[in-house]
């Protein structure tokens, strides 16, 4: 029989040689996060990409700019959502900065183990994800039954599963529940149980392996060029950790280590994450035992915190000042700070700058993900289309935070 | 906290170092816009400084310094893996029409400045000289005005993008490509020599 491909000219058997222009997401079924990839491809290889964000962009510093300074918390919850309660941490503490205050102990305690549980709920999302965007679902489903605990436990604590708003300038809304000790020590072994099975599913799963392994890597030098934080930087080797070489709250005097990896591939950001999760675990039982019972959560500072509520219905005084915080703000001194803290993405700061009165002039959040995601395109650049997916699953890029 | 990198910093730039303060801890210098790039660089290659780590940039706005000149503030973080020091330097740019507005790209210091600067010059309008690729990253290309500055009302709402027609386009809509030439990263023309152009169009021309 003859070849059917004999009547036509060499020419026409070569494949189009030209580049091929790909658009991925914004809206991706492969990629959490609204993030909008142009691709240039050769074949299956990418010759360039340019990253592209802003689908979530919600002017949250311009908002800022209305409100009352405690009236940035439900904003700060709503950038990185998946580990609401360290932003608020990492605010109040920036405004705390400025207003010179310093929590009671048993405050700084108390929001060193929400901001751990919220910690481990981030990194829970974010390495369960990735597994599911690669074709593993079951582990996701076995992360997110652990972020269930968690988010139940922080639930009982301030009311609200995701969007807590539970900091406040000096403290925090509510002091810690009765049992809050007992359900910590009783979460957090089921967290770990589960967490260890959803592994099991992974780390010997070739399947798995050959998707992350030297997929998405990256240099020190090159990811402390690019502005990179968290685990992502670790990941390459760099052991800064915001917690270790900056202690804030009471991380100096809780036993933890940092886990670093060694090649800076997807893989060693995912073996960081769920090694941190095991290090927020150690945290949380030395917080646990050295938190006390007793004594004053918030900071007894009339110029930010809300007096007693008996005290605002029976005394002028206590009706005046509760006006005057609700209405006018609380007054934070005149004066510019940055503060940082380790979110679950890396250095969360907030550059803050205050004219004196009850309105914030300019809050500048730095998210740690927007330098993170700026890398993105140098990742993927000269790597395969299939990378794309384990390569951005693996820098945990939240939107919210991102894009402002 | 040590003082060391502002005084290594004035001992360096002398006059062109406005003023410094360490208020709650956080080192600070002004220093003119012209020196920008300068200080950049001095800050990462200085060995006893080390700057290794651009953190933050962003501008804030003070329109009541407008008429000198000192509109906004640009305002940069910076710190060192190695030494875990900090500092922030400051520059003031632009007039009440954002006027002369410019600052020296500090992105082939820090290759991570480049998402920062792109910010600064979309939400508060200042254009960095030599950066590669400045066009805005959190709003769209249609979007008109700079939203950090405090001239922008902040309940201003901007009209919706209409879609082209089809005489616009010039091309049946469903030949569309997905996004314009203009928008997203610019493809260069392919020709001979270009770095992807297929060995047998080279050849061919």
């Amino acid at each position: 029989m003859e070849a059917m491909d004999l009547l036509l000219e060499e020419g026409e058997l070569e494949l189009p040689s030209e580049p091929m222009h790909l658009n991925m997401g914004p809206s991706h079924p492969a990629m959490h996060g609204t993030v909008r990839i142009v691709l240039e491809l050769s074949g299956e290889t990418i010759l360039k990409a340019d990253v592209q964000i802003g689908y979530l962009h919600r002017g949250f510093e311009k908002m800022c700019e209305r409100g009352t300074w405690a009236q940035v918390f439900p904003y700060a919850d709503r950038l990185n959502y998946a580990s609401p309660m360290l932003n608020n941490v990492g605010y109040a503490l920036a405004v705390e900065k400025l207003c010179q205050i310093c929590v009671p102990d048993r405050c700084q305690y108390y929001r060193m183990i929400l901001g751990e549980f919220a910690r481990i709920a981030d990194h829970l999302t974010c390495t369960g994800a990735m597994a599911m965007e690669l074709g593993a679902f079951t582990p996701f489903l076995w992360f997110l039954k652990a972020r269930e605990i968690i988010y139940d436990l922080l639930e009982e604590e301030t009311g609200a599963r995701l969007t807590h708003s539970f900091g406040r300038i000096g403290g925090v809304a509510n002091p810690p529940s009765p049992s809050f000790k007992e359900m910590c020590r009783g979460a957090l072994p089921r967290v770990v149980a589960l967490v260890e099975e959803g592994e099991k599913l992974l780390l010997k799963n070739r399947i798995f392996l050959d998707r992350v392994q030297g997929v998405g890597a990256i240099s020190q030098a090159d990811a402390i060029a690019l502005s990179w934080t968290g685990p992502c930087l670790r990941a390459t080797g760099v052991a800064y950790d915001v917690r270790k070489a900056h202690p804030y709250l009471k991380y100096d005097e809780v036993d933890f280590s940092v886990p670093v990896g060694k090649n800076g591939d997807a893989a060693d950001r995912f073996f960081v994450r769920l090694e941190e999760i095991r290090q927020s675990r150690r945290i949380i039982e030395q917080a646990c035992d050295k938190m006390p019972d007793e004594g004053p959560v918030n900071a007894d500072d009339p110029r930010v915190m809300l007096p007693a509520k008996d005290a605002v219905y029976t005394t002028i005084e206590a009706t005046i000042q509760h006006f005057k915080l609700i209405m006018e703000g609380a007054k934070v001194p005149k004066g510019e700070t940055y503060s940082y803290t380790e979110g679950g993405n890396g250095e969360l700061g907030f550059y803050l700058v205050s004219d004196g009165s009850g309105t914030p002039y300019r809050v500048r959040i730095r998210p740690p993900c927007f330098p993170i995601t700026g890398g993105l395109a140098k990742l993927i650049t000269g790597g395969m289309l299939s990378d794309v997916v384990p390569a951005f699953g693996s820098l945990n890029m939240i939107g919210g935070e991102c894009d402002h | 906290m040590s003082k060391l990198v502002l005084e290594r910093l004035v001992a360096k730039f002398g006059s062109d170092v406005l003023e410094t303060h360490s208020d709650f801890g956080d080192d600070t210098a002004r220093v003119s816009p012209e020196i920008w790039r300068a200080v950049g660089e001095f800050l990462r290659k200085d060995p006893a400084l080390d700057f290794d780590l651009f953190v933050d940039l962003c501008g804030v706005d003070y329109p009541e310094r407008a008429d000198t000149g000192e509109r906004v503030e640009v305002v940069l973080h910076l710190y060192s893996i190695g030494r875990r020091h900090r500092v922030r330097i400051k520059t003031r740019v632009g007039d009440q029409d954002m006027e002369r507005a410019e600052l020296e790209s500090l992105t082939s210091i820090w290759s991570g400045a480049n998402w920062f600067e792109r910010e600064v010059y979309d939400m508060s309008g200042v254009t960095f000289r030599g950066h590669p690729d400045l066009r805005r990253i959190l709003m769209y290309p249609e979007f008109v005005g700079h939203p950090l500055l405090k001239d922008y009302p902040a309940n201003k709402t901007q009209p919706l993008v209409p879609y082209r027609s089809e005489a616009e386009a010039g091309v049946p809509l469903e030949k569309l490509a997905p996004f314009r030439e203009d928008e997203g990263m610019s493809f260069p023309r392919r020709g001979p020599g270009h770095a992807v152009t297929p060995v047998a169009d080279r050849e061919r021309d």
